[in-house]
């Protein structure tokens, strides 16, 4: 059960990234060429809310689907099992998703221009 | 061709133990089977391997020949024999018992765990169950019954090997079979079984069952199936 | 060690998701990280902009970009496999499929590299 539950978070939120990741590749290659600067992201992104919420459901949906397959990761190659590797995976996770927010809220974010 | 000799190695022993060589005369139409066979009967009397029908029947023969999973009564020498010689272990994942003969209990225990046995519907005094062979579901069960059981498939899994917990892909092959089939009395028991630990969402659809499947079954393909069974269970939350 | 009996395209195609979502996985918080630094201000993040336009920065984020490419390929393949129906003979369509999604992903990138 808990691993029919676990399936379907990881391949659901697989579902939700393709197009995500494809967008993201996209950017990344028009971004890239004509060099990458911090103002030309900045003023790409800082107080558009389309972005933020393209973001915003990216680093949830990775802060899903990357620790469940750390998780078989160190279940199958580590032989890590148990509920450490779980409480492990589940705090990596939680991470993910912290960083990741605090991340799109850095770029986004209104207040955080300079010196703010 | 008769005059030609084949180098073979044969693992002797059981976890720890050596191959040995041996000199057999290549006869033309010759299989593996009759390679060990000639070994036990001319140079080695106390060779343990199993075989039962030599006709690709009753799946009993499997070993690992040159590294692969095969059934070796139906596996012609000369398919194998390239330049190199013939190098014949027992079946991977399996516990070994002595020379070229694994322990099949843990293979059929986890049959059982994936619930692959029928359970009646309905009791001998009853009429049979009409189900017209063209029945979409059916022709579902026909694809993946021809099962032989012989652990080529299990013995090729990447996970089997990785995770212990696993049943593998015979056993969930089964499960398919049976959580298709309108006669059985318990489909819903099936879905419930392979979403255990270890069970159809712990296939990672490297296909490698797929590749050495002696009779040319799609495990692969079945355990996708169970997997969205299951998931549509789940969300219709029937599966608790 | 490659097994024989590993040796076909489903294989790989599984080694490479796998080990291209460890990478992944462990990069994410620092470039997470590194996103952070906006919020000290525009001129931090642009230091570590600059600090990754040292060629082995470049390369590694070059070998990241197609990382990414190849988890959505290999992750697609699953996907289709699971999810739609298909028959023995699709196999190898698919896994060729794959390939040539990373193909063209790493064509895309010489192009503008």
């Amino acid at each position: 059960m808990i691993e029919a539950r676990l399936y379907l978070l990881q391949r659901g939120s697989a579902i939700l990234l393709a197009p995500l990741v494809l967008i993201h590749l996209g950017l990344i290659l028009y971004a890239i060429g004509d060099g990458l600067s911090a103002a030309e992201i900045l003023e790409r992104t800082r107080g558009n809310l389309g972005w933020a919420a393209f973001y915003g459901l990216f680093v949830l949906a990775v802060a899903v689907h990357a620790p469940i397959g750390l998780r078989n990761l160190a279940r199958e190659w580590l032989a890590w099992r148990g509920r450490s590797v779980d409480a492990t995976t589940l705090a990596f996770g939680l991470v993910l998703l912290a960083l990741g927010l605090r991340a799109v809220w850095a770029v986004i974010g209104v207040g955080a221009g300079d010196g703010a | 061709m008769t005059d030609e000799t084949l180098t073979v190695e044969i693992w002797r022993g059981k976890d720890t133990g050596r191959f040995e060589t041996y000199q057999v005369p290549h006869r033309k139409s010759q299989t593996i089977l009759d390679v060990v066979t000639w070994i036990q009967r001319n140079r080695e009397p106390a060779l343990a391997y199993r075989f039962a029908c030599r006709v690709g029947m009753c799946g009993s023969c499997a070993m690992t020949v040159n590294g692969r999973p095969r059934w070796t009564c139906r596996t012609h020498v000369s398919k194998i024999v390239g330049s190199g010689g013939v190098r014949i272990e027992p079946l991977r994942n399996l516990p070994r018992i002595k020379d070229l003969v694994t322990d099949m209990t843990p293979f059929f225990e986890k049959w059982q765990a994936a619930r692959g046995r029928f359970e009646p519907s309905a009791t001998r005094s009853e009429p049979m169950a009409s189900i017209p062979s063209d029945d979409p579901e059916r022709r579902i069960v026909d694809a993946g019954i021809e099962c032989i059981n012989c652990g080529v498939c299990h013995a090729a899994c990447d996970v089997v090997t990785w995770n212990p917990d696993y049943v593998g892909p015979a056993a969930l092959n089964r499960a398919w079979t049976l959580a298709n089939d309108q006669r059985d009395g318990d489909r819903a028991g099936v879905l419930k079984a392979v979403s255990e630990v270890g069970g159809c969402h712990a296939c990672h659809t490297h296909g490698s069952c797929v590749e050495h499947c002696p009779v040319g079954l799609n495990p692969t393909a079945g355990i996708a199936g169970l997997k969205r069974m299951t998931l549509s269970a789940l969300l219709k939350g029937s599966l608790s | 060690m490659i097994r024989r009996a590993q040796r076909h395209l489903g294989f790989f195609a599984a080694l490479g998701h796998r080990l291209s979502g460890l990478f992944l996985a462990l990069f994410l918080p620092a470039h997470f990280l590194v996103l952070g630094l906006a919020l000290e201000g525009d001129a931090a993040l642009e230091g570590a902009i600059r600090w990754s336009d040292q060629p082995l920065v470049k390369m590694a984020e070059w070998g990241l970009v197609v990382l990414l490419t190849l988890h959505l390929s290999f992750g697609l393949r699953v996907l289709v496999l699971e999810f739609m129906p298909w028959r023995d003979s699709r196999k190898a369509m698919i896994g060729l499929g794959a390939a040539a999604s990373l193909v063209v992903g790493l064509l895309f990138l010489f192009n503008l590299g």
